[in-house]
């Protein structure tokens, strides 16, 4: 049991610091997306969901094209900061996070369309700055979008397998998150059971992260529509 | 001088044009639906922009495109009771009120919360959702949330508008009190001639 316990903390502490990292440029992304006209808009659009609709292996090798060791972000990175992502469980967190980036940006962007664009007006005649009507009605009012989103980054931050084992590799304690385990397990004769375990865990786990999600946006939902 | 517009704006196929000037405590604003009699208080309050011309509130420019001036619309000080309320749903009663209150410069405020919520009688409603209103209470709660934003004018676009007479009187009685003890100028919206007759002083007409 070690072993799958080892595999799992891994898998969430890559997830935690994908959605981490995915969570404030998907929201402001959303925002762009859904309230600015803008050239380009079309273009960004599209950029964002391009891991939606590509394979996954080809964005895992854009990845190392532009953060390898080579690469002009990764060789950038090295020098400036010393990090280093491929082969890394920071590298793992990277993939999952661009491959988490539609899905979040997508559930956020409806929830920000979703706020009447009115309620800004009314907040703008009572005082309110554009930035102060923002963090006062805009962000509160799509937080069970923030909520939702977050939880869908999360569960396929989890489930992350292609762009992952291109650009980190699949090293044992290192990028072995539960689907690579998965796989890996599957090459080996006599890990059945363990290959059970895992995906077991990983249908909880996914599971659970949904019905949270679920339960978030129906909390946010109910409680104006309720009385007192 | 109370109000002074002075504007030409175009929103699609419809055209507005208006010019007037009033000197009175209460002006209102008429015209068949649809002329565009909210689009007007909306280029007051600096929620729309027009095309040409120049809006002047109590004495102070608003916006001139001579001028190229065109303040933003939390510097404009304007007291805006929307048709639709526009209560924000994710805050108590309490919390809508004090919204503007708390954004308000303190040398300009002239009411106070106490005083706001006794004039309305909206004391009992005051931990409850806006979801939860009834349209007299919303209405009211609106206008309140509109006075403690110490606005240099107050906007009413259809203020007792799908009221019970009842309620519209009150309403009524207390726009005149505003009008008269506040002394702040009020632009009113209205389809109803009985309103705009007994309340103001001077009549546009939108055509």
């Amino acid at each position: 049991m070690p072993d799958e316990w080892s595999v799992v903390a891994l898998s969430l502490r890559v997830s935690l610091l994908a959605v981490a990292l995915t969570l404030p440029l998907a929201y402001a992304l959303a925002w762009l997306l859904a309230r600015r006209r803008f050239p380009g808009a079309i273009l960004l659009d599209a950029l964002v969901h391009l891991p939606l609709v590509v394979p996954p292996v080809v964005t895992g090798w854009l990845l190392l094209v532009l953060f390898g060791r080579t690469g002009p972000i990764g060789a950038w990175l090295e020098a400036q900061f010393g990090i280093v992502l491929v082969f890394r469980w920071t590298g793992a967190a990277l993939a999952a996070a661009v491959m988490a980036l539609p899905l979040m940006v997508r559930a956020m962007r409806l929830s920000i369309e979703a706020v009447d664009r009115r309620l800004v007006e009314a907040a703008r005649t009572l005082g309110a700055r554009p930035w102060r009507a923002f963090a006062t009605i805009t962000l509160p009012l799509s937080l069970p979008g923030i909520a939702a989103g977050a939880m869908l980054g999360f569960a396929r931050s989890l489930g992350e397998f292609g762009a992952t084992i291109t650009f980190a590799s699949n090293i044992a304690g290192e990028t072995r998150t539960l689907p690579l385990a998965i796989y890996s397990g599957l090459q080996l004769p006599g890990a059945e059971a363990q290959v059970a375990r895992l995906s077991v865990i990983s249908i909880v786990l996914s599971i659970g992260a949904l019905v949270i999600s679920e339960l978030l946006v129906r909390r946010a939902g109910g409680r104006r529509a309720h009385v007192l | 001088m109370s109000f002074e517009v002075s504007i030409q704006h175009r929103v699609g196929e419809r055209a507005i044009n208006l010019a007037f000037v009033s000197e009175e405590r209460l002006t209102a604003l008429v015209g068949p639906s649809g002329v565009g009699k909210t689009t007007v208080l909306n280029c007051i309050a600096g929620l729309a922009r027009p095309q040409r011309g120049r809006i002047a509130v109590a004495g102070e420019a608003l916006f001139d495109t001579g001028l190229g001036l065109d303040l933003a619309p939390e510097r404009r000080g304007a007291g805006y009771v929307f048709q639709d309320a526009r209560l924000f749903p994710h805050l108590r009663v309490d919390a809508n009120l004090r919204y503007g209150e708390r954004l308000a410069p303190s040398g300009r405020r002239w009411i106070g919360h106490a005083d706001v919520v006794e004039f309305l009688g909206i004391g009992h409603l005051l931990g409850r959702w806006p979801a939860t209103l009834s349209g007299g209470e919303t209405r009211r709660v609106a206008i309140g949330r509109a006075l403690l934003s110490a606005p240099r004018f107050l906007l009413l676009d259809e203020p007792f508008a799908s009221l019970d007479a009842e309620r519209a009187e009150a309403l009524m009685t207390l726009v005149e009190r505003i009008r008269d003890e506040l002394a702040i100028p009020i632009l009113l919206v209205s389809h109803d001639r009985g309103e705009v007759d007994r309340l103001a002083g001077r009549v546009v007409t939108l055509r």
